[in-house]
């Protein structure tokens, strides 16, 4: 059986310890720029405070992964190689990269920290996972959530390193790292600025019958009935009106949330290392909640025993939750 | 940012049986007079012990935030500028123009200001309504999420022992009501 790791997210140092407490075998941040995908207002960690959280983390028995999974524009690298400067100074466990350049560089100036390869690299063939192993020195993948178990099994046989997979969470299944829908509206950019829908560009207007639409860079991408359950302010989950269509309709993807608690043991035995749970940007209830959650499932795994599922779904965007293509490709 | 209308309280929403929620808004402009030297002292307390959480704020030190409880007959104005704090109640008719508004029962607001529900769940459950400049909304929500301790029962605190049995009741009233996942 494989370890079964269980990686939590963190925005902020306060999240951090929670996560720990809670049981995270592993944490993952960035830092308050456009290193990592969750740039958010108000969110991430200074230096200090991150040197405060590696020391916290190591005493309570956990690792802290180093997010710099965003792709320097050309000719402005110089964030990043602070950054991992920094991380590695200050004793992160891991670097989380997506850029081959960023990989590059870490490997070379870093030799001594742990490389693992972001969702947001959209490696999902085996070819292209021995690519960044075998050019980068890779000792993880975070795989997109696009492949079955049966195909994560097959990929696990075919590949030299350890396999993440997201069991909580954003459902995102655009080719990750190469999404520019918010930059097509907002002119920011998902990948080099480190911001899905800044909240900066998003507008919630209720109207008088208690809907509520929300907007992003002043174009609407939903509508919620007053007592319809919402979802976040992404383009890739808005409801469109097309020619074809009688009403509005979900043309890329919908507002609900990965929850794979009842896949765990299938996970485990198809030689999945660690399980990851998205959320840099929800609250220290939501990490406290879903950690301790998955922390049980977890070590009744390891125990040999079913795992007790606790019911997540108050947390999920849209309050659904889908299995999504890990149980299989028609999940829509 | 626009607003185009006063929502009303969603259907779902029910009026605790609370003194405040009983006075109604003709009451409101004497509540708040007589709330204000107590929200002062609150303000001052957070800030004083909380410095930290300022700089999470960046540039909406200085945005009027509407913190509008929709069973009480009357709402908050915050201007949290650690140079010039602003806490007061204020009656409906007289709110200030806001940077940014949130509204909700007044129970979950107190667990949203405690950590002890998720901003974003009871966002998509839509008992929680924002509206206005949504980054003021994130900075203040990530500000507060990242202090240690929980705000409530150190306001609770500096009232002692009947400040301490005032929280514990409006908690369980709070999980009667809706189910609460307080940990």
């Amino acid at each position: 059986m494989t370890q079964a790791e269980l990686v939590c997210p963190a925005g902020t140092p306060a999240a951090l310890r929670t996560a720990v407490d809670a049981g995270a075998d592993a944490v993952y941040c960035g830092f308050r720029n456009a290193t990592n995908a969750r740039n958010f207002p108000g969110l991430n960690f200074t230096p200090e405070e991150l040197a405060e959280a590696v020391a916290y983390a190591h005493r309570g028995g956990a690792k802290v992964l180093l997010a710099l999974n965003t792709y320097p524009p050309a000719g402005k690298t110089a964030l990043w190689r602070e950054a991992a400067e920094t991380g590695a100074r200050l004793g992160v466990d891991a670097f989380i990269v997506a850029d081959m350049g960023v990989a590059d560089h870490v490997a070379r100036t870093h030799p001594g920290t742990r490389l693992h390869l972001s969702v947001q690299a959209a490696a999902s063939s085996p070819e292209a996972i021995r690519y960044y192993c075998e050019s980068f020195g890779v000792r993880r993948v975070v795989l997109p959530r696009i492949l079955t178990i049966p195909e994560i099994r097959a990929i696990r046989k075919e590949i030299p390193c350890e396999i993440e997979t997201f069991v909580f969470g954003n459902h995102g299944l655009m080719v990750e790292g190469r999404c520019s829908l918010t930059n097509y509206v907002t002119g920011q950019s998902t990948n080099m600025d480190g911001v899905c829908s800044p909240a900066s560009d998003v507008e919630y207007v209720r109207s008088a019958d208690g809907s509520m639409s929300s907007c992003l860079g002043g174009v609407t991408i939903d509508r919620f009935a007053p007592d319809e359950k919402a979802g976040y302010p992404t383009i890739c989950k808005g409801r469109y009106l097309a020619p074809h269509r009688a009403e509005g309709y979900y043309a890329f993807e919908e507002p609900v949330s990965l929850n794979l608690a009842r896949m765990l043991p299938e996970l485990v035995a198809a030689g999945v290392h660690a399980f990851k749970i998205e959320g840099r940007q929800r609250s220290k209830s939501y990490v406290r909640s879903v950690v301790s959650a998955f922390r049980r499932a977890v070590d009744d795994i390891r125990a040999g025993v079913a795992p007790d599922l606790a019911d997540l779904v108050a947390l999920t965007e849209g309050q659904k939750e889908t299995q999504g293509a890990f149980r299989t490709k028609k999940w829509r | 940012m626009s607003e185009p209308d006063t929502p009303a309280a969603s259907p779902a929403i029910t009026l605790p049986a609370t003194g405040l929620a009983r006075l109604g808004a003709r009451a409101a402009p004497l509540v708040c007079l007589l709330l204000q030297p107590l929200l002062g002292r609150i303000v001052g307390q957070v800030a004083s012990r909380h410095p930290e959480l300022f700089d999470r704020l960046g540039e909406h030190r200085t945005t009027d935030y509407v913190i509008d409880p929709l069973d009480l007959p009357f709402a908050l104005h915050l201007r949290p500028d650690p140079r010039a704090l602003v806490l007061r109640a204020v009656p409906r008719d007289r709110e200030p123009v806001a940077g940014a508004t949130i509204r909700g029962r007044f129970l979950l607001l107190l667990q949203l200001v405690d950590a002890q529900e998720d901003g974003d769940a009871v966002f998509f459950s839509r008992d929680l309504t924002v509206t206005g400049n949504t980054e003021a909304v994130v900075r203040l929500r990530n500000a507060l999420d990242d202090m240690d301790g929980s705000l409530a029962e150190e306001t609770a605190a500096m009232f002692g022992a009947p400040g301490r049995a005032v929280l514990a009741q409006l908690r369980r009233r709070y999980e009667d009501q809706a189910g609460g996942t307080l940990a």
